[in-house]
């Protein structure tokens, strides 16, 4: 079953006038209910693009988009009911948080669904939990919070909306180590409870591939790769192809695979390199 | 959606006009501007029109462009040409039908005011905005002023702020765009309702729009105080403007004929 669907998407900036530029070339891929799907690639490959489409923020100059097999763009007087379905929380998403306390700011969202009052506190609370903001932190305003404490407030604004595919551009950028383990982790225990989809946009190969089910690398606005993450892995060295790094234990495979040590080149962590170093020491 | 306002856009290029001393360039747009509004008669405004035509041409800048900059004006026009034309009264009636009594008069005065206001926003948008980058343009006014320093009026510290000014509308535009899409995204909707209703939807883009500006300006002065930032007090200019005899010379083509459509005006040979 697939939550969403692209089906030949293309998206062109600037039709008609010298600025013309392809963002999206004839995109196919299917979303998988239920997974959490890494896309990486290089700036300016499209990433932020197929983001805005996946809501209708931004509407395909050719192709179709599916959620749950119906045209979201069948109605476009609907889509608003679209946007309470896909959930997309952008980059820096902190600079969007306006209201007066940080409960009210993550209630904007259900507000606007037309949830009652016992429905948006409830939805508040259980993403405020998620997203590690105490109760104390839900009374104050959301500017005397720190950085940190901004994204995950911003983040549990979109979260509270409850939608059926949750879609983060770069959740965690600009944070230390610990707050990304924080942020990412608390919205996958989210995502693991609710068995919804999720859609993780990053740079960082590494955060990929610790929570991801399955990865999209995109290059100049085309897929460049599409599977699971072993079978990405498995051809880690094309991924130098679409100018990525990769995580560090994977590129110490593959120096070891070309001095003909090992055949794996599938290694994002560092429990599984244990194992597989521990076998060829035997 | 935002980005298609094109405010004082400046196109580079390689013209007469791009080369001309933005201080003379400045005085020049003064010049004309006291032409444009001298003119009174059919043939001083038809003089007007070949010149702006011609500055035109001189710019290089294509027509297409300066046309799509009077498309928003052309309310104006329309509304000018009709209150003129129907409600001003003359001696020489042109055409009459029960209450509508079109003049000789205003038939003239709409084809005056229509030339006179195309040329106001061609002349100057091709003399300054046009073919002037915004940085020289603040650089030229601040040259120009420069003699009310003796008075205390802070000249340097105005143009700098013309010039952060300016700088900063394209990034505003495109902060304005990212808080649109994240407050849609969270279900905002600023398309229905009435007029309280849209109103009020504009707050949750206000407030982060005004947050993130004041945090811009917060962060800039403090790079600038960095970087030695002290007011205009004993600073030196990488760029010296210079000026050349063809400057002048442009000028005092222009002083010419603006004295011609002065006496143009007087000689009254039309009306």
């Amino acid at each position: 079953m697939n939550s969403l669907s692209f089906k030949n998407v293309s998206v062109v900036y600037g039709e008609g006038t010298p600025f013309r530029k392809v963002a999206l070339e004839n995109i196919n891929i299917d979303f998988p209910t239920g997974e959490i799907i890494g896309i990486i690639g290089h700036t300016g490959s499209g990433k932020s693009t197929l983001a805005m489409l996946s809501n209708g923020l931004l509407k395909p100059t050719s192709g179709n988009i599916f959620l749950e097999n119906t045209d979201i763009w069948e109605k476009p007087k609907e889509i608003g009911k679209v946007r309470s379905k896909v959930g997309i929380a952008f980059q820096y998403p902190e600079y969007q948080l306006f209201e007066e306390t940080v409960f009210k700011d993550i209630a904007f969202g259900p507000k606007n669904m037309g949830l009652s009052e016992e429905e948006i506190n409830e939805r508040v609370k259980n993403a405020a939990k998620f997203c590690g903001i105490d109760d104390a932190s839900l009374k104050k305003s959301p500017f005397e919070l720190s950085g940190g404490q901004k994204r995950r407030a911003a983040i549990a604004g979109v979260v509270a909306m409850d939608p059926q595919v949750l879609v983060l551009d770069e959740p965690a950028a600009g944070l230390d180590p610990l707050g990304r383990e924080e942020i990412l982790g608390g919205l996958i225990s989210y995502q693991k409870q609710k068995g919804s989809t999720m859609i993780l946009i990053s740079h960082s190969m590494e955060d990929i591939a610790k929570y991801c089910d399955r990865i999209l690398v995109l290059k100049e606005g085309g897929v460049f790769m599409y599977g699971t993450v072993g079978e990405i892995f498995m051809q880690a060295e094309l991924l130098f192809g679409a100018s990525l790094d990769l995580p560090q234990i994977t590129k110490l495979f593959i120096e070891l695979k070309k001095r003909g040590l090992t055949e794996n080149t599938d290694v994002y962590t560092v429990r599984y390199a244990k194992k597989e170093i521990e076998k060829f020491l035997q | 959606m935002l980005k298609d306002i094109t405010l004082g856009q400046f196109f580079p290029g390689n013209s007469l006009l791009h080369k001309t001393d933005p201080r003379i360039k400045l005085i020049i747009l003064t010049v004309y501007l006291i032409m444009v509004l001298a003119a009174n008669t059919l043939v001083s405004i038809a003089a007007i029109a070949m010149i702006t035509f011609v500055l035109v041409l001189v710019s290089g800048i294509n027509l297409k462009i300066i046309a799509k900059s009077l498309k928003p004006l052309l309310f104006i026009l329309i509304f000018t040409a009709v209150i003129n034309v129907f409600f001003m009264k003359g001696d020489n009636i042109l055409f009459e039908w029960y209450f509508i009594k079109i003049y000789k008069e205003g038939l003239m005065n709409a084809v005056l005011m229509i030339t006179r206001l195309i040329s106001l926003i061609t002349g100057t948008s091709v003399l300054l905005t046009y073919t002037t980058s915004p940085l020289e343009l603040t650089d030229a006014i601040e040259r120009l002023f420069s003699p009310l320093k003796k008075i205390k009026v802070p000249v340097h510290e105005f143009a700098m702020m013309m010039t952060i000014a300016l700088r900063f509308i394209p990034t505003l535009i495109e902060e304005t765009d990212k808080i649109i899409s994240a407050q849609k995204a969270r279900g905002a909707d600023f398309e229905t309702g009435g007029l309280l209703k849209r109103a009020k939807a504009l707050i949750p883009i206000l407030i982060p729009l005004f947050v993130s500006a004041f945090r811009r300006a917060d962060e800039l002065a403090e790079a600038m105080e960095c970087r030695c930032y002290k007011g205009g007090e004993g600073r030196t200019k990488m760029k010296q403007m210079k000026s050349h005899p063809a400057d002048y010379v442009f000028l005092l083509v222009m002083i010419g004929l603006c004295v011609a459509v002065y006496f143009i005006n007087s000689a009254d040979f039309l009306i």
